[in-house]
């Protein structure tokens, strides 16, 4: 459905990322682990249009959207929540789902039109009742919570989320890791994570980066077997 | 909005009584209407600029120019004007659009000075500092009837229709889904572009609109005063629409610029009576409001209204 063709980057004389290769089915859960620095966000940011890559291809269902702006590959179906967190802060959680839909944006340039509409979403991520609290009034495992409705109410087919559970304690993240369990049995989701208790949870297939490159993949299975993944770090959380 | 016109709707009945005069009913008009089409640039879309006056003073140019030597009529000169206005501001839009924040503002700086530049060097069209004198107040062409404007009551109809069809326009722009967009950019811009909105079109647009309204109050302007002179270009006439839109509560308020305008013009003829340096306690007074109360007078408000009816409430 997805792939990512021997992808280049380099800030200055800085190389992120090396000849990174990757595919994402259709149906599945693919999951992008590593340490910190290891070029996973850039990853992210090369695949959603906001970086372009130095060299390699990026595409979706056959089509080449290498370099294309990041609006463009939202309209194609594909979206993003963020690490860091980016929400319409003084915009209540409806209006910040609501301002997401396809229909918002079809009718953005709209003079006479209503900002309204209905939608699901905020049931879903689990923020019913709280339509009308403004974003920043959240508690911080709410506007996890948000920050991918605000990604679930363009209707995506592709979902990535960059690392969801940052900052949160053992309930909110068994919390998100429900969520995405509920998810994934209607999206296409690719994953970044350092929890890996919480990926090998998860995920049907796993990349693991380190240094820009991918230096293992495999199923959860394959990579509790895997030596480099045993030997290193990551192996120890696995147990 | 029924109590800003009921207020402009009524002034010159009691403007007198208070001993001020219709005149600076009009002038106020003017400077609301130039205010809230810059809040949609800066409270709206979070875009600074220092420039604005530049467009203001293009439409007054515009309207004068029109007149001279394109064709007496009222409504072409207002027009002339507006698009004028609206012309200049597409054309900077298209190179400070990619940009935010401190370049922004930098940027817009630059392109006010290049207008009020051209208006005092540009003799031959402009007539340099003396700027375009004798510029008639056209009678309203109404097809079936046509009004002079002659009288200064007339004049402040006419501006007075001008001013609520404006205000109208305005408010059902800033709550229409296109102001809802502009807003969330101000918000996040990154999101904004993750979640397929053209970022870069919108500001533009934004700044067009915005220019374009600038224009409009710049036509008006010249028609009150019967001139149009590169002054009003300066990057000291741009400051003073920013000061009014903060100083009225832009940021929070759509209604931030009127209450802005009006003390501004206030101060000036009540203060100006007793003090030259008038300026100098308007620009402390928004100094210190910057300081304590950057949500401006509007903030102050919504925050005494809040306080009352926390206090009213049963707990």
């Amino acid at each position: 459905m997805f792939a990512a063709q021997h992808l280049h980057k380099r800030f200055g004389h800085q190389v992120v990322l090396e000849d990174v290769s990757m595919t994402f089915e259709q149906g599945r859960l693919s999951g992008i682990m590593g340490p910190n620095g290891a070029g996973k966000t850039t990853c992210f940011n090369l695949l959603t249009g906001r970086y372009r890559p130095d060299r390699g291809r990026v595409l979706f269902e056959g089509r080449d959207i290498t370099g294309l702006p990041p609006r463009a590959i939202a309209r194609l179906g594909i979206s993003r929540s963020f690490q860091v967190m980016n929400l319409f802060d003084d915009y209540s959680a409806l209006d910040n789902v609501l301002i997401a839909t396809p229909e918002m944006r079809e009718k953005g340039y709209s003079f006479f039109g209503r900002f309204d509409g209905t939608t699901d979403v905020l049931q879903r991520v689990g923020l019913a009742g709280k339509e009308h609290v403004r974003a920043k009034d959240l508690s911080y495992g709410d506007r996890r919570a948000l920050e991918i409705g605000v990604a679930l109410a363009a209707r995506p087919r592709l979902l990535f989320l960059d690392e969801p559970t940052a900052g949160l304690g053992t309930d909110a993240t068994a919390r998100i890791a429900r969520l995405i369990a509920e998810l994934k049995r209607a999206i296409t989701i690719v994953l970044i994570e350092h929890d890996m208790k919480f990926l090998f949870g998860l995920a049907d297939h796993i990349y693991v980066m380190h240094w820009g490159q991918v230096i293992a993949q495999g199923s959860p299975a394959e990579l509790r077997a895997n030596p480099w993944v045993q030997r290193s770090n990551l192996g120890n959380v696995v147990d | 909005m029924l109590v800003l016109f009921a207020v402009f709707g009524t002034l010159p009945a009691w403007i007198g009584a208070i001993g001020l005069y219709p005149y600076l009913g009009v002038e106020v008009m003017v400077w609301i209407i130039f205010g809230l089409g810059f809040n949609l640039l800066l409270g709206y879309a979070g875009l600074p600029s220092f420039g604005h006056g530049a467009y203001f003073g293009v439409g007054a140019y515009a309207f004068g120019l029109a007149q001279f030597h394109l064709y007496p009529n009222l409504w072409i000169c207002l027009a002339a004007a507006t698009l004028a206005g609206g012309i200049a501001g597409a054309l900077v839009a298209l190179f400070i659009s990619h940009r935010r924040g401190i370049y922004y503002a930098l940027l817009t700086i630059a392109f006010g000075q290049i207008f009020w530049f051209v208006a005092v060097k540009w003799h031959s069209v402009t007539r340099g500092e003396d700027g375009l004198l004798n510029i008639k107040r056209l009678s309203v062409e109404l097809g079936f009837a046509s009004f002079s404007l002659a009288s200064l009551q007339a004049l402040y109809w006419f501006a007075f229709a001008v001013f609520v069809v404006t205000v109208i326009f305005l408010w059902r722009l800033v709550n229409s889904p296109f102001g809802r967009v502009l807003a969330a950019i101000k918000q996040n811009e990154t999101r904004a572009r993750f979640v397929g909105y053209n970022v870069w079109l919108y500001k533009w647009l934004a700044f067009t609109l915005s220019a374009l309204i600038a224009g409009l109050a710049g036509g008006l302007f010249a028609l009150a005063q019967q001139s149009a002179y590169p002054n009003v270009m300066s990057l000291q006439q741009s400051g003073f629409v920013v000061m009014m839109t903060l100083v009225g509560g832009g940021l929070v308020s759509f209604w931030g610029p009127v209450l802005g305008a009006v003390l501004f013009f206030v101060a000036r003829d009540l203060l100006g009576a007793y003090t030259e340096a008038w300026l100098l306690w308007y620009g402390l007074l928004f100094m210190a409001l910057v300081l304590f109360k950057p949500e401006g007078l509007a903030g102050m408000f919504s925050q005494i209204g809040r306080r009352n009816v926390r206090r009213t409430a049963p707990a």
